[in-house]
């Protein structure tokens, strides 16, 4: 439970570690250990430095300052290679399994122990069960990883990093992508693990499940280790306190019901993938004016799909997508996310890399869905004058701390950049706002103010449909709930009408 | 030149514009000191070897005269690849559409003979244009509609345009004569005058000069460049952003055709005079070379342009005074090719180390 048991050294200490990104310090002079059969919950808001410090252990980076020592010896640890050499093995929040190939043939991918050109599959199928039944981790050895749930896939990777002799278990946001019924089976596993004498790391921003599952806690704040507690001597509020630093309150809405009339909504869509696998089955969703309909679930289970079909960037299968116009509807089912816009929708995508930002600098990437729009373009000419002044207004307006309108928008902090996205999608008073996970990787300031912001476009009498995997966020901005399974909508309830209990059901599927 | 305009208004693209100018230069200075290396091996000295190359290219009014004749196929063609680069494209195929748009101008100036020059020099410059159009547009078309990647089917169609010609070349449009593959001389009317009396350097580069100041407007100064620019780098969020992607990119292969046809026509009527069956020393793949080295920048292809013909016609001078031979010249080319590239390679190294170890 503590550093050590008698004399014996503990299996991982990390002393003074110290990573630093050019001028920013993402580590500094951290001490953290982990005892034998001890869970250490290392706690800490988005960007906090949780995952940095992990990845020094997990042998992804090399820390500039400080000593790792395994088992009392010091150790360097330069490739994940190293890591799993000294006991150390890691669930990360992507899983690293490969679908189309069975459980446990994932497992002895790149291992000599199970034989290196012709794995013996059966012994190691029998070393999983027997791996499986003793801390009642069961998976089928002989199953498609592709075929199985997020959960078990889960499974898969603990029962891969005990194959190949985890001592030392770290495990980064695990719950993040299960369902409340699930988190219970992945502590009672890791309960069993620690009792049989692995270490455990536990990363959360979680309080809840810090408190239910781990021995000590560990809290960093802006790369700094805060302090490390017994988790008996401590309360939620304490870590709350001592995660944020500060005490900020979340926006909180009224709760009333606004009724203007339905701005989007989607009719009986179904879509299928380029595999055939269906995605969406019958989702009907409407959006009224004034309202934020949150769309939850655990991730995974459609929510993607949806919004991309709102911001018209997939077609469904079958049904139809609606967008309430000046005029009257219009069935925008094949339009693509040009007419959209034109109709007042703005999309803040999910993956702001991969879908709302380009390699160029702020300028362009702030101007980027108003380059036709006069004064930015007249005639098809661009005026870079007034592209920089719509710019300059938008960082403004929305406090993106930069250097100038010239820097390249991806060398800003994730948060800066989601400010650059959030504040060109509000630029034009949007009609509809489709926002999927606007707070993911930000930190708590950054998060308030984007909270603040939907809810002024809300009021405005923006139809706002948000997706988040967050259920706080959801929770504490929508005046409707939906919640998805397996590409259905399972629920739909006011605010008024949540209970926790009633939302964890319906997120397993259960329509209750 | 409208650069200094583009640097008040987007310092950002000049300072990049800056970094991607340096790394070129020493892409060009490495490839001509591993160039020397060989030259000493070949038991030369490097320092005559390449004072010839220098005089053979820029050393008299007609050796520079003949280097920017040659300059201007590869403008063109290094334009065509830029356009679409830039677009996040690749056509492979300017050699074949310079041929068509070659052959299309050369049928019409051989069809329209009593035509007067201003009519008849747009009528073939048209007909260059909307040949070597079409022909790039096909491989648009199999791209956007099949999902054909055009790395393939460019490469594919340059066999198909350029036995074509050939098919041309010895049966409908053969001279009368009847001996070679190649069509009757172009009357006087259809050609262009001289620019340097007493050398063949003609009014065509004035234009190849022209498309270079026109695409560097059109990328850093129109809206469909800022979307073509967009579309290249991340086509998911031009998507998202409302854009036709799908008629930006056509209009990509489209102007890419454009350019390569015209690049056929330059070489028509300001070096051969008719169309024959080699017109082209792989102008359409020099000018994928010349648009990496300038850095897919109109200013940049232009200078590269420059380059590789100063090379190309330097080098028969230098085999004459220094007895090395001219393929040097050659594998010059391929080592900045080599170089350019391998300059993206030590940022991608030097990334992923910073990312390994802070």
């Amino acid at each position: 439970m503590s550093d050590s048991i008698g004399t014996e050294p503990a299996p991982l200490v990390l002393r003074r570690v110290t990573v630093r990104f050019g001028s920013f310090t993402a580590n500094d002079a951290i001490d953290f250990s982990v005892g034998r059969g001890e869970i250490h919950a290392l706690l800490g808001e988005n960007g906090a430095g949780k995952t940095t410090l992990m990845r020094v252990v997990a042998g992804l980076l090399v820390p500039q300052d400080g000593t790792i020592q395994i088992d009392g010896r010091v150790v360097r640890l330069t490739s994940p290679l190293d890591a799993a050499a000294h006991g150390i093995g890691m669930v990360h929040q992507h899983f690293m399994l490969i679908s189309t190939l069975s459980v446990a043939q994932n497992v002895c991918v790149g291992i000599a122990k199970a034989g290196r050109l012709f794995p013996n599959l059966s012994q190691v199928a029998r070393d999983l069960d027997e791996i499986g039944a003793r801390y009642g981790l069961h998976v089928d050895p002989h199953a498609l990883v592709g075929s199985l749930s997020v959960a078990s896939q889960q499974r898969v990777e603990i029962v891969k990093a005990l194959y190949r002799g985890a001592r030392i278990l770290v495990l980064d946001e695990p719950t993040a992508v299960l369902a409340p019924q699930e988190v219970e089976g992945l502590f009672r596993v890791l309960r069993m693990l620690a009792a049989a004498g692995t270490a455990i790391v536990f990363i959360s921003h979680k309080l809840g499940e810090v408190m239910a599952l781990s021995h000590r806690v560990s809290v960093l704040r802006d790369g700094r280790l805060v302090t490390t507690k017994a988790t008996a001597d401590t309360n939620p509020a304490e870590l709350a306190r001592l995660m944020i630093g500060e005490d900020l309150v979340l926006p909180q809405v009224d709760g009333k019901h606004a009724s203007g009339p339905v701005a989007i909504e989607t009719r009986s869509v179904h879509l299928r993938d380029e595999f055939g696998v269906p995605r969406l089955s019958d989702v009907s969703l409407a959006a009224r004016s004034g309202e934020i309909v949150g769309v939850a679930g655990v991730d995974g289970n459609g929510q993607q799909q949806l919004a991309e079909i709102l911001a018209g960037l997939q077609t469904p299968s079958s049904g139809s997508v609606i967008m309430t116009s000046p005029d009257g509807p219009i069935d925008v089912s094949h339009s693509g996310p040009g007419e959209r816009i034109a109709l007042g929708l703005s999309h803040i995508p999910e993956d702001r890399h991969r879908t709302a930002l380009v390699d160029m600098s702020i300028a362009d990437n702030a101007a980027l869905d108003s380059i036709d729009r006069p004064p930015l373009a007249r005639w098809g000419f661009l005026s870079h004058r007034a592209i920089r002044a719509f710019a300059a207004r938008l960082i403004a307006a929305n406090d993106v701390r930069c250097t100038g309108l010239d820097q390249p928008v991806m060398t800003l902090s994730g948060g800066n950049q989601q400010k650059v996205v959030l504040g060109r999608a509000l630029a034009h008073s949007p009609r509809v706002i489709v926002a999927v996970q606007p707070t993911r990787g930000l930190d708590l300031g950054a998060t308030v103010f984007v909270h603040r912001q939907l809810l002024a476009q809300c009021a405005a009498g923006a139809a706002i449909v948000l997706v988040s995997t967050e259920l706080d966020e959801v929770l504490a901005l929508s005046d409707r709930i939906v919640v998805m399974f397996a590409g259905r909508i399972v629920g739909s309830m006011t605010r008024a009408e949540v209970t926790l209990q009633r939302l964890g059901a319906m997120m397993t599927g259960q329509t209750a | 030149m409208s650069t200094s305009e583009a640097a008040n208004s987007a310092p950002s693209a000049a300072i990049a514009g800056s970094a991607e100018f340096v790394s070129s230069l020493l892409a060009v200075l490495l490839a001509l000191g591993v160039g020397a290396i060989l030259i000493i091996a070949w038991g030369a000295s490097p320092l005559t070897a390449y004072a010839a190359l220098l005089d053979g290219a820029f050393g008299s009014w007609n050796s520079l005269a003949e280097t920017l004749l040659r300059a201007i196929p590869l403008t063109f063609t290094g334009l065509a690849i830029t356009v679409a680069f830039r677009a996040g494209t690749f056509n492979l195929g300017a050699e074949g559409q310079l041929f068509l748009g070659a052959t299309a101008a050369t049928w019409i100036g051989l069809a329209l003979p009593s035509l007067p020059a201003p009519l008849l020099i747009p009528a073939m410059i048209a007909a260059a244009a909307v040949v070597g159009a079409l022909w790039s547009l096909l491989a648009g078309v199999l791209k956007l509609r099949f999902g054909a990647n055009e790395l393939i089917t460019t490469i594919m169609l340059n066999y198909i345009a350029i036995l074509f010609v050939s098919y041309l070349l010895r049966g409908p449009l053969q001279e009368a004569a009847g001996y070679l593959p190649q069509t009757e001389r172009l009357a006087a009317n259809a050609r262009f005058p001289a620019l340097i009396a007493g050398t063949r350097l003609n009014a065509g580069f004035l234009l190849a000069l022209l498309a270079v100041v026109l695409a560097h407007i059109a990328f850093w100064h129109t809206s469909w460049g800022f979307k073509l620019r967009v579309i290249g780098l991340n086509a998911r969020a031009a998507l998202n952003a409302g854009y036709n992607v799908t008629a930006i990119t056509l209009s990509a292969f489209l102007i890419s055709g454009v350019l390569a046809g015209l690049a056929g026509y330059m070489e028509v009527v300001g070096v051969q005079r008719r169309m024959i069956e080699n017109l082209s020393p792989g102008f359409g793949y020099t000018g994928i070379i010349v648009a990496l080295l300038g850095q897919t920048n109109p200013f940049g292809v232009l200078a590269a342009a420059i380059l590789f013909a100063g090379l190309q016609v330097g080098g028969s001078t230098m085999q004459t005074a220094s007895g090395v031979p001219s393929t040097l010249t050659t594998i010059i080319q391929g080592l900045v090719v080599l170089f350019v590239i391998g300059r993206g390679a030590v940022d991608l190294v030097l990334a992923h180390r910073a990312k390994r170890q802070p």
